[in-house]
């Protein structure tokens, strides 16, 4: 598997540690209710197709957004979260 | 080598004799033999004994795909299980032995399995040895493990050298016979940067076993003469002895080369190479592996395909004897037609087709094998025909049951083929891996002319694709015989006929499993077990399914494959390891003063990648135990240095960064002052404790943190989450500086008075911090203690480390002080009540260690929400205390339970459990921090702890975790 980091281009994902669904990039407010807490925390969908979870690359330590297909293995989009700059 | 025919032999050299020994016994080849074509070529046919039944068996083909012919390979105190004899090259010494027998392999005492044969049927392990349950682990197994199986390990470390390697390329072309040949001939000259792989030793595929005709020349010399100008030019790689044995994502391939297998002496040699090659297009011209034809005792030595006796002929010039060449195909009549061309009698040609041919050999049409004879090799084939049934003598029979094309690699990714009735044969779907093109009889092309002209269109559809041209190239002249065949999957003749021969299932087994329910496909293959053995039923696959098939009445497309999955053939872990072992197993870090330590004699231990002094023993100190308390007391009695590089630097600057350290530290730190230090608390976002450090303000916005050892990484990936995720715009910047910067813990009473002979004036109040300049480097002076004296870390740029270590001990020395290890260094900690990883080990709460108090009400923070859950605040909570045993005499253990003291040891009545403990010298006797349900208010109680494992018994006194100074006079100084 090959992920190509907007940084630093095509890289093995040796270079890459895993983190999971993206989701985890909704933080609710502080006063959401332990409902959206939970869901935040510990509720996520296992989809079999589309994807959007999140890789760290280490070497250049870009935190990215990838979509990408579980059953077909394309990978369909990648995006920094943070400034490239 | 009584049965080799003069002049023939493609890939011997019959000048070159080599001497081996099989099961003892010495035998001699030339240079070139597999050790199958020499051990036929000197008439033992005999190599090894089946998996079940124990029957005699020999080669069945010629090739990689062999189910029968494993042996075992010693190499002085190693040896190597299942090797296929088939590909195993001669070499001078080569000692091999058969396996799976009881007793000489003429005379197999386990053969009696085979009179048993009916009650060995599928599934019979799953029926009888049921009852009683007990037997099954004690007695069943290893009865059954030692009758069956294959081959033995040699119960040793295998000490061979192995390699792993990579390799990119623009087109990556997968065999080397004609189409693949034509395919890498195109893509070189059009200039791509290609790769050919080849399973054998010689490339050239099926040109140098049945030795076509192609652009006038023999079909081998045609291919040499393509080989020479591949090796020619500058950008194609040949892979020789290399089988790419998986297809990945992104045009990774897997291939295992074999480099130093079929030398005597391989010298620095690895045995084998695992290649990753990297594609951005592919070839799969792998050709087609014929199949048996499953009718009564086809599995005598002597009974191979048809294919592999016209390469034993070919390739090896071994003598076959008389052969019977049983076809339900125009293939196999070529063959027949070819090996008489060649000198070869054949004894009868057998084919259940009604065939108008004549021939100068006998031929019997609409006629079928119906047997064979001969104890440990054949002797006579019985034929079935419309007058009857004839005994015909001959040494071999030659099955040709057509061919399966080889496409596995196109199947990797999960896709399915489908069936053709053409050819009777699963052919790939387009498509199946991307940037991946099946061409020639691996998409069930078979002529010479129709491979070299689907080489050619494959590799101008490669080039398309990379963004070349491919270069006008005629298609040399060759033979295009068209192929037809009638399915013959089984001889319907009473007795057994094998389809697996590596794993022993026959016909009737198969048709049991679809009897007894298992009639998916996949269920059969599990049940029958065919299809499991090392060569995965390469040869019996499709035979299998399409007998379940006529069982089922389903029909084969309906009926379906069982999956494709990689390796082709089997590829050693230690290959795929190769490099893994020993100090190549994980990376090592080495602190500044580690060349030093190791001079002074401290043994080193793992702290994740890091190597850490565990003591400094002195003269006469026998175990770390003395050196520990020594150490212990010279730190709180005078001073002690300790190298402290390993904890996580980082360097956070700009102007938010104090609004981001108050977002991922539970306390406050923009309100720090500059030159003072914090400690601070990290949560995780779901409440639990993430890590703990310091906190420097160095400058209005500069600060440095600091981590645990352990969470450095952790923790540097977590504040980028952060900051990416939710910090956008933010006038921030972090980096890890944990490797720029050497850092030293000196502590104790004298800490002070050390500084000052060093020329640093330590006037710094307690956690303060300040640029210093000690031996004309620049560095920066902290005073932070985490062994409870005063003390102070000096940081200065890592490459004056080693010397600055070097100058401390000396001056400590002077002081009465010393260098100090990990294990003072917990003790000193343990003391302190001061908490690691072992105490916040992710599922505890700022509250559950006593630090509830620094998650500042004021602000949000990562984890603040979360830590607030009902559950994480009600009364029962495991908390932190301090536990000292009753009787001062006794040892406490880390990882023992806590119960009430006249409670049982059970799981209801567990109170907690202990972390961390150590033998202190300051209090004279072992500490212990640990977790106790309400432990804060229990401070006083007597509990007991017990250590089921190592059947310890301890009462304990529950207390304040800080057992030292709990006031910290000492180190505020």
């Amino acid at each position: 598997m090959r992920l190509t980091c907007p940084c630093c281009g095509p890289r093995d994902r040796r270079e890459y540690t895993y983190y999971g669904a993206a989701e985890f990039l909704n933080r609710p407010a502080p006063d959401a209710g332990l409902d959206a807490w939970d869901a935040y925390l510990h509720l996520r969908d296992n989809p079999a197709g589309e994807t959007r979870d999140l890789w760290y690359h280490d070497p250049c330590q870009s935190w990215l957004e990838v979509t990408r297909n579980t059953v077909t293995h394309e990978i369909l989009a990648v995006r920094a979260l943070g400034d490239l700059a | 080598m009584t049965h080799r025919i003069p002049g023939k032999g493609l890939l011997i050299d019959r000048a070159r004799r080599v001497k081996f020994t099989f099961d003892g016994k010495g035998f001699e080849g030339f240079q070139g033999d597999t050790l199958a074509s020499a051990l036929l070529a000197s008439g033992q046919r005999l190599m090894g004994r089946s998996f079940k039944y124990h029957r005699p068996r020999g080669p069945l083909t010629m090739g990689s795909e062999e189910p029968s012919a494993l042996v075992q390979i010693h190499e002085g105190t190693q040896q190597t299980p299942n090797v296929r004899a088939t590909v195993q090259e001669l070499y001078d010494g080569l000692t091999a032995r058969s396996q799976n027998r009881m007793g000489p392999l003429g005379f197999d005492l386990l053969a009696v399995n085979d009179h048993l044969a009916p009650f060995f049927s599928a599934g019979f392990y799953y029926k009888t040895f049921m009852w009683p349950r007990a037997f099954w682990e004690k007695l069943y197994e290893p009865a059954i493990r030692r009758a069956a199986g294959l081959g033995r390990l040699s119960g040793r470390h295998d000490e061979s050298v192995y390699e792993k390697a990579r390799a990119h390329c623009d087109l990556l072309v997968i065999g080397a016979g004609p189409t693949g040949l034509m395919a890498a001939l195109v893509a070189a000259r059009a200039g791509a940067d290609v790769i050919l792989a080849d399973e054998d030793v010689r490339m050239g595929g099926r040109l140098l076993a049945d030795l076509p005709e192609v652009g006038g020349m023999p079909g081998p010399d045609w291919a040499a003469g393509v080989v020479a100008e591949l090796a020619a030019l500058p950008n194609v790689r040949l892979m020789s002895r290399t089988t790419v044995t998986g297809a990945y994502d992104d045009g990774t391939f897997g291939a295992l080369e074999r480099v130093g297998l079929h030398l005597a002496t391989p010298g620095a040699l690895p045995r084998e190479c695992f290649w990753r090659i990297v594609a951005k297009r592919a070839i799969l011209s792998s050709g087609a592996l014929e199949r048996p034809i499953a009718h009564p005792d086809n599995d005598r030595p002597g009974v191979m395909l048809a294919s592999g006796v016209s390469a034993m002929v070919n390739k090896w010039g071994v003598d076959p004897g008389a052969v019977v060449v049983f076809s339900n195909n125009d293939s196999g009549l070529a063959t027949a037609r070819a090996l008489f061309a060649q000198g070869i009698r054949i004894a009868a040609y057998v084919d259940p087709r009604a065939l108008p041919v004549t021939e100068p050999f006998p031929v019997y049409a609409q006629a079928e094998v119906t047997g064979t004879r001969g104890r440990l090799g054949l002797r006579d084939v019985a034929v079935t025909h419309a007058g009857g049934t004839s005994l015909i003598e001959a040494r071999t029979l030659a099955l040709a049951g057509g061919w399966n094309p080889t496409l596995h690699l196109a199947c990797h990714r999960n896709g399915r083929p489908e069936w053709s009735e053409r050819i009777a044969a699963f052919v790939p779907r387009p498509g199946m891996v991307p940037g991946l093109v099946v061409a020639g009889a691996a998409r069930g092309v078979f002529s010479t002319a129709a491979c070299l002209a689907d080489g050619l269109a494959a590799a101008a559809e490669a080039l398309a694709d990379l963004g070349l041209s491919a270069p006008a190239l005629a298609i040399p002249q060759a033979e295009d015989t068209p192929y037809a065949i009638a399915p013959l999957w089984a001889v319907d003749a009473g007795g057994r006929a094998w389809l697996d021969f590596a794993n022993d299932v026959t016909t009737k087994d198969v048709k049991l499993a679809a009897q007894e329910g298992y009639s998916s496909v996949e269920h059969m293959k599990r049940y029958t077990t065919q299809g499991m053995a090392p060569d995965q039923g390469k040869s019996s696959n499709v035979a299998a399914l399409a007998v379940l098939a006529e069982a089922t009445g389903q029909g084969i497309p309906a009926t379906g494959t069982t999956t494709y999955r990689p390796p082709f053939t089997p590829v050693s872990i230690a290959a795929m390891g190769a490099g893994g072992r020993a100090s190549g197993f994980a990376p090592q870090r080495f602190m500044t003063s580690d060349a030093q330590s190791r001079r002074m004699g401290a043994p080193m231990i793992e702290a994740g990648l890091w190597y850490r002094p565990s003591y400094f023993p002195r003269a006469g100190e026998s175990d770390w135990r003395t050196a520990c308390d020594r150490e212990v007391k010279q730190v709180r009695d005078a001073v002690g240095v300790a190298e402290v590089s390993t904890l996580g630097k980082i360097d956070v600057q700009g102007a938010d960064a104090g609004r981001f350290l108050d977002f991922v530290y539970t306390n406050t730190m923009s309100t720090l002052a500059v030159g003072k230090v914090r400690y601070g608390l990290m949560l995780r976002e779901d409440g639990m404790v993430l890590d703990d450090g310091t906190c420097a303000r160095l400058g209005p916005q500069h600060f440095l943190i600091t981590t645990t050892t352990a969470a450095a990484g952790p923790v540097m990936r977590h504040l980028d989450f952060v900051q990416q995720a939710f910090c956008a715009g933010w006038d921030l910047r972090l980096i890890s500086v944990t490797e720029n910067w050497a850092q030293f813990a000196v502590a104790g009473p004298k800490a002070r008075a050390l500084l000052a002979t060093l020329g640093v004036q330590a006037a710094l109040p307690f956690m303060g911090c300040a640029p210093m300049t000690i031996g004309g480097v620049q560095g920066r002076l902290f005073r932070i203690s985490f062994s409870g004296e005063e003390g102070y870390e000096l940081a200065v740029p890592a490459r004056y480390g080693a010397a600055l270590f070097d100058a401390l001990i000396r001056a400590a020395h002077d002081l009465g002080g010393c260098a100090y290890g990990m294990e003072a260094l917990n003790v000193l900690r343990v003391e302190k009540g001061f908490i690691t990883h072992a105490e916040i080990h992710g599922r505890v709460t700022a509250d559950d260690v006593g630090l509830g108090g620094m998650v500042s009400a004021k602000k949000d923070c990562i984890g603040k929400t979360a830590a607030m859950r009902p559950g994480l605040l009600e009364p029962g909570r495991e908390q932190l205390v301090g536990l000292m045993p009753v009787n001062q005499g006794e040892v406490l253990t880390a990882g023992a339970h806590l119960y009430n003291e006249r409670d049982a040891a059970t799981r209801e009545a567990n109170q907690g459990y202990v972390t961390s403990v150590a033998p202190s010298p300051t209090l004279g006797m072992w500490l212990g921090l640990g977790f106790l349900k309400d432990g804060r208010a229990r401070h006083g109680q007597v509990i007991r702890l017990d250590d089921g494992l190592r059947g310890r018994k301890v009462l304990v006194e529950v207390c304040n975790p800080v057992f030292f100074d709990p006031e910290g006079g000492r180190m505020r100084g």
